[in-house]
């Protein structure tokens, strides 16, 4: 591990906050959505609310919000991949950068905001460690822009924090794999090494912490 | 696009290795062209980002040097000014290059610039990063290419017309994943000439004599 992290408590004040305020002020109804009580459906999963208001209205104050909360979570991240604290400084000043000047690419209904800023995170990543360019699938023809579903909105958002939950969840030693796959620390052979399990082990066991996550979702 | 008919899909490993931003430039190219084809993939991808995010959001954080905030809002402040961000203008479809090859041979299939390696069958080598090597194939119909083994992994995609070997029938959108052991004799679909691409992280070996000796030559 690194010396200089602190690890962080479970849940962070603001998540816990507004995870209260969905349960004070709606219910949750037979097929997962969440309703207010006066009936509208309502976003408030952390952090969607402050992206969409960088996005839509250029809040600073949200963005502010977004950087403290994402900022030492990318330079975390960034660090893990073998960057040095410096390095990753600099890198996470500029991912957040880019979450300001690509705000307009978000779209709350197709990725988290953890989700989105991870991939930001990954693509520096590739740039810096790498200095390769990383190719990206063709975009889909969606057609024109529909108005986006609020339904799925909040599905998605609750899919999120559901997986969240269950990565938590997982055994320490499986969570550690996918960790170690994502921050690419280890190699799968190098993983072997550490271990002393041999290769095939450690695939079959990233995959059966993989299967759980999705057993969870269902 | 062709959901409905692509049998052969990319495992696991290797979605997730490209939500991870682990894999080396030319195996990217040929998961991103897949996904471009293949919207099982694609959602596949899609829930890889997510776990990537949710590993972003349960484990440890750095904290930030004190002026960081500082200088991010500085940096905000100037770019703020400038003109949004041009979107990259991918060129125009001609139904057999997905966008990220599109993107490598600077154009359609037009300008692709191939080179012979015989027997009728061209390949052209696309620019990427030396620790893998990704090219297109163009294999005549009915032809079949050498029997060969690899140090390595192949990967082999489909874009037009099929090949068959001794793993199955792989038509458009179709991926092969060939590891070491896989001696494989691909023969193209006598129906149309066959365009594929693809990516090996070292040199093909091939059987036979000739093709050995003419391998340094042709670079397949």
């Amino acid at each position: 591990m690194i010396s200089n992290t602190v690890l962080l408590p479970e849940c962070d004040p603001a998540a816990v906050a507004n995870g209260l305020k969905i349960r004070d002020s709606c219910r949750e109804v037979s097929d997962g959505k969440i309703v207010l009580n006066d009936g509208t459906l309502n976003i408030t999963t952390p952090w969607v609310d402050d992206l969409l208001a960088v996005r839509d209205t250029r809040d600073e104050a949200a963005f502010i919000r977004v950087f403290q909360h994402f900022g030492p979570r990318v330079k975390a991240f960034l660090m893990r991949t073998g960057m040095d604290a410096a390095l990753a400084e600099e890198c996470a000043q500029e991912v957040l950068v880019t979450v300001w000047n690509k705000a307009h690419l978000y779209d709350a209904t197709r990725a988290s905001p953890s989700t989105w800023i991870f991939t930001i995170a990954r693509n520096k990543k590739i740039d810096v460690l790498r200095k390769q360019r990383r190719p990206e699938p063709e975009d889909l023809p969606w057609g024109p822009e529909a108005e986006p579903d609020q339904a799925d909105l909040i599905g998605l958002q609750q899919e999120s924090e559901q997986l969240g939950r269950a990565l938590r969840d997982l055994p320490e030693k499986q969570r550690e794999l996918i960790e170690q796959a994502y921050f690419g620390d280890l190699s799968h052979s190098e993983i072997a090494e550490r271990t002393g399990l041999p290769l095939g082990t450690i695939k079959s066991r990233i995959r059966l912490a993989l299967e759980r996550l999705r057993h969870q979702m269902k | 696009m062709n959901a409905m008919t692509i049998k052969h899909h990319l495992p696991d490993e290797l979605l997730m290795a490209y939500s991870a931003g682990e894999l080396s430039e030319a195996v990217n190219l040929i998961v991103a062209t897949h996904i471009s084809l293949c919207d099982d993939c694609r959602a596949a991808l899609g829930s890889y980002d997510a776990v990537g995010g949710a590993v972003l959001d349960t484990c440890e954080s750095a904290p930030m040097s004190g002026d960081s905030l500082a200088s991010v809002l500085k940096l905000i402040h100037t770019r703020d000014d400038d003109a949004p961000e041009q979107e990259i203008r991918v060129p125009e479809t001609d139904g057999i290059l997905p966008a990220p090859l599109r993107d490598y041979v600077k154009g359609g299939l037009d300008s692709v610039r191939w080179r012979s390696a015989g027997m009728g069958v061209k390949h052209a080598i696309l620019p990427t990063s030396k620790d893998a090597t990704a090219r297109l194939l163009y294999i005549p119909a009915g032809t079949a290419i050498p029997d060969h083994s690899h140090n390595g992994l192949e990967l082999t995609l489909v874009l037009q017309g099929a090949f068959q070997d001794e793993d199955g029938y792989f038509g458009r959108g179709d991926v092969e994943v060939a590891s070491e052991d896989l001696h494989h004799t691909p023969v193209a679909d006598i129906s149309e000439d066959c365009i594929c691409l693809a990516v090996t992280d070292a040199p093909l070996r091939f059987k036979g004599l000739m093709p050995r000796i003419a391998q340094p030559f042709i670079g397949i």
